[in-house]
């Protein structure tokens, strides 16, 4: 006998596979990419009864070996075997959902009439019951002709059953050869097993369409949902402060500690204004994306996410998209790297991309600091009405502008470049259900740890080229370094190109650096300013008089309208690249959005001059 | 009498369903979530505000989420 090496999590989407799939590898999870696709490959160390180790895949969730979405062909092709470079599973373990036995059982069938080794997860037993099915395994096991052990994953029961008869199951010789039925006979088959199994059912008040009723209903149900994205913004940009303050107070310790403990050196000032700043200035948004993931995944789990959807699919259908976006578009406004990830999602491709290309028009939290700073400088600090203060109103039509323009990118787009039948929306309701603890937290550190990766590869490198470009060539006595550098030839070429918007060539120079990442705008205005500051806030406030010395009123808000828009982040060019594989839509992004904040930018400066502000 | 026509919370039974009026992909995808003839249908929740659109469905034991286009195609009757 051979070793078992690989098993799979198979079964529609809402069965509870990632709960599963949680349960049975705990923490010792693998995620990637399948090579050349975007569609997320989930493994992890499962330990048989012997102590062996084998891995085990959470395959997307998918309907059919017929695929209609690309994680569907993902999970199709590695059943089959036919994904190259990745083997087909030896044991194949279809998750159903307990209290959805005719619709799980189709596709049930489809997997176990392929012969191959098999066991079922008899799943969410709990909540069945909990709807009052009761249910009888061995009948199914029976009808089946395959292993069925009841599960609750979220609860650990069964786990150890279903983890022997995976590593029993290699020796099940492939005997079950049924002649090709097709669908709508699987779907006949489905429901006949699925009464058989069921030994008694009692018609309770089923909980989730008494909560449908509330949080579905026409009028309640989007004012529910807004109530409930205000908490959200409310926690990710107020709850977020004190995590982010000490983060970035230990940035400085730091920055600080190495700058006294090595000697002055070339290197040294690379290890600490490019390397521990630059990299620090992005850490410290991982407690915002941390508290925005704990909703998102929370809203996912509970199964109001699908109910989100639903609400603002009539609101997304008004500009061509449907409610599939709103989840990635929603995530944009923490970071749009993320919302892009989430995209993955969406089934329709142009849906998808035209969620693609809108999303850095979400007001990202990178852009808070650069708003921050000009709004503290230039807006006046008093109340327009009933205690809204001017300042306040401004950074509120600010994240309007960008929802505006996205939503009129979105409409232009499908109907030119991603134009197609009019998309549509198809998606299951899942049961409701109390997220379990553990799943949060491993999606959390899950999320965080690809947060973090990327702020130690992507965003260190280009901070040390922008660091080389700011500190090379070496300025002559007398000369100032930015001056001399390459980054200060930039801006005297770049400035020429926005002097019609209004900005001097400070400004043009700070836009340089903040192409790796808005927030580094800041910084380096305070760079260019001469502005001796220790920490961010500190530079905030001494750099505000800096700005209202050099800047005029029209032009600090042609470069508010300019970061609207403007596409300064590597990080989502190089993650768009990456989900769209190639460099074909990333310039284009790069290109439109660039086009949009250069016209807002200018339009912005000259209506604001005529005005006389 | 369509599906989309249907009072919220009526049973009824899909008697016919004119999948040329649908995308490929989508009538797969009704298919493959139970949405096909013989199936027994409820709409549960119809629209936001005053829209129409989308539409619940209750299939089974599943809630389905739908766009009218997609009901409009489904001929059913009281069950």
């Amino acid at each position: 006998m051979t070793r078992l090496r690989s098993a799979a999590l198979v079964g529609n989407p809402n069965a509870g596979k990632s709960a599963l799939f949680n349960a049975l590898t705990g923490a010792r999870q693998k995620i990637a990419n399948y090579p050349g696709v975007t569609v997320e490959r989930k493994a992890g160390r499962l330990i048989l009864p012997s102590g062996e180790p084998v891995e085990l895949t959470d395959l997307p969730g998918s309907y059919g070996l017929h695929p209609t979405s690309p994680d569907e062909e993902v999970t199709a092709k590695v059943i089959l075997g036919h994904f190259p470079g990745e083997a087909a599973p030896e044991v194949l373990v279809i998750v159903l959902d307990a209290s959805n036995l005719e619709q799980h059982l189709v596709f049930a069938q489809e997997i176990i009439a392929l012969g191959r080794p098999t066991v079922v997860a008899l799943n969410m037993i709990d909540l069945a019951e909990r709807d009052g099915l009761v249910l009888d395994p061995k009948a199914l096991e029976t009808a089946l002709g395959v292993p069925v052990i009841p599960t609750v994953a979220v609860r650990r029961r069964g786990l150890e059953q279903l983890v022997a008869a995976i590593a029993d199951a290699e020796e099940r010789a492939p005997e079950h050869h049924k002649p090709f039925i097709d669908h709508t006979e699987r779907r006949v088959t489905a429901h006949a097993i699925a009464d058989a199994a069921i030994v008694s059912e009692t018609r309770r008040h089923r909980l989730h369409a008494r909560l449908d009723r509330v949080l579905l209903h026409p009028w309640l149900g989007p004012l529910i949902l807004f109530a409930l994205l205000f908490v959200v913004f409310q926690a990710v940009f107020a709850g977020a402060t004190p995590f982010a303050d000490a983060l970035d107070a230990g940035v400085s310790w730091l920055h600080d500690r190495v700058r006294d403990t090595i000697p002055p050196s070339l290197a040294r000032d690379l290890l600490t204004d490019g390397v521990i700043s630059g990299v620090g200035s992005v850490v410290v948004f991982l407690p915002q994306i941390v508290i925005l993931f704990f909703f998102i995944l929370a809203m996912e789990a509970s199964g109001y996410m699908a109910r989100a959807a639903f609400l603002m699919d009539r609101m997304m259908a008004a500009v061509g998209l449907s409610g599939r976006s709103f989840i990635p578009l929603l995530s944009s406004f923490a970071c749009a790297i993320p919302g892009i990830m989430a995209t993955r999602s969406i089934t329709d491709p142009r849906d998808r991309l035209t969620t693609i290309l809108i999303a850095p028009l979400m007001t990202c939290s990178a852009r808070l600091p650069v708003y921050a700073v000009i709004i503290a400088a230039f807006i006046p600090n008093r109340a327009v009405a009933f205690g809204i203060g001017l300042q306040g109103l401004v950074l509120l039509a600010l994240y309007v502008a960008g929802i505006v323009g996205a939503m009129v990118v979105a409409l232009v787009l499908r109907r030119s470049i991603t134009k197609g039948a009019a998309s549509g929306f198809i998606m299951e309701l899942p049961k409701y259900q109390m997220p379990h603890p553990k799943d949060l937290a491993i999606g959390l550190f899950q999320r965080a740890w690809i947060f973090l990766r990327r702020a130690g590869t992507i965003i260190f490198t280009v901070t040390v080229v922008l660091w080389l470009l700011l500190n090379f060539p070496r300025a002559q006595d007398g000369q100032n370094q930015v001056d001399a550098s390459i980054a200060g030839h930039i801006a005297n070429g770049l400035a020429v190109v926005v002097e019609p918007i209004g900005f001097n060539r400070d400004m043009a120079l700070a836009l340089i650096p903040a192409m790796a990442a808005r927030e580094v705008a800041v910084s380096s205005l305070a760079t260019t300013y001469a502005v001796a500051a220790n920490d961010e806030n500190q530079a905030a406030r001494a750099l505000g008089e800096q700005l209202k010395r050099n800047w005029t009123l029209p032009m600090a808000l042609a470069f508010l309208a300019w970061f609207v828009f403007a596409p300064q982040c590597m990080s989502t060019i190089a993650v768009t690249r990456r989900e769209t594989n190639g460099w074909k839509w990333p310039a284009f992004m790069l290109a439109y959005l660039f086009a949009l904040a250069y016209a807002a930018a200018g339009l912005t400066f000259w209506a604001a001059t005529a005005a006389g502000l | 009498m369509t599906l989309d026509l249907m009072p919220v919370g009526q049973r009824a039974r899909i008697v016919a369903v004119d999948w040329s009026r649908l995308v490929d992909e989508e009538a797969q995808r009704l298919r493959a979530l139970g949405l096909d003839v013989g199936a027994r249908v409820a709409v549960a929740h119809r629209g936001v505000f005053a829209g129409n659109d989308p539409l619940a469905v209750t299939v089974g034991r599943m809630t389905v989420a739908l766009r009218r286009v997609h009901a409009r195609a489904m001929t059913v009757e009281a069950a």
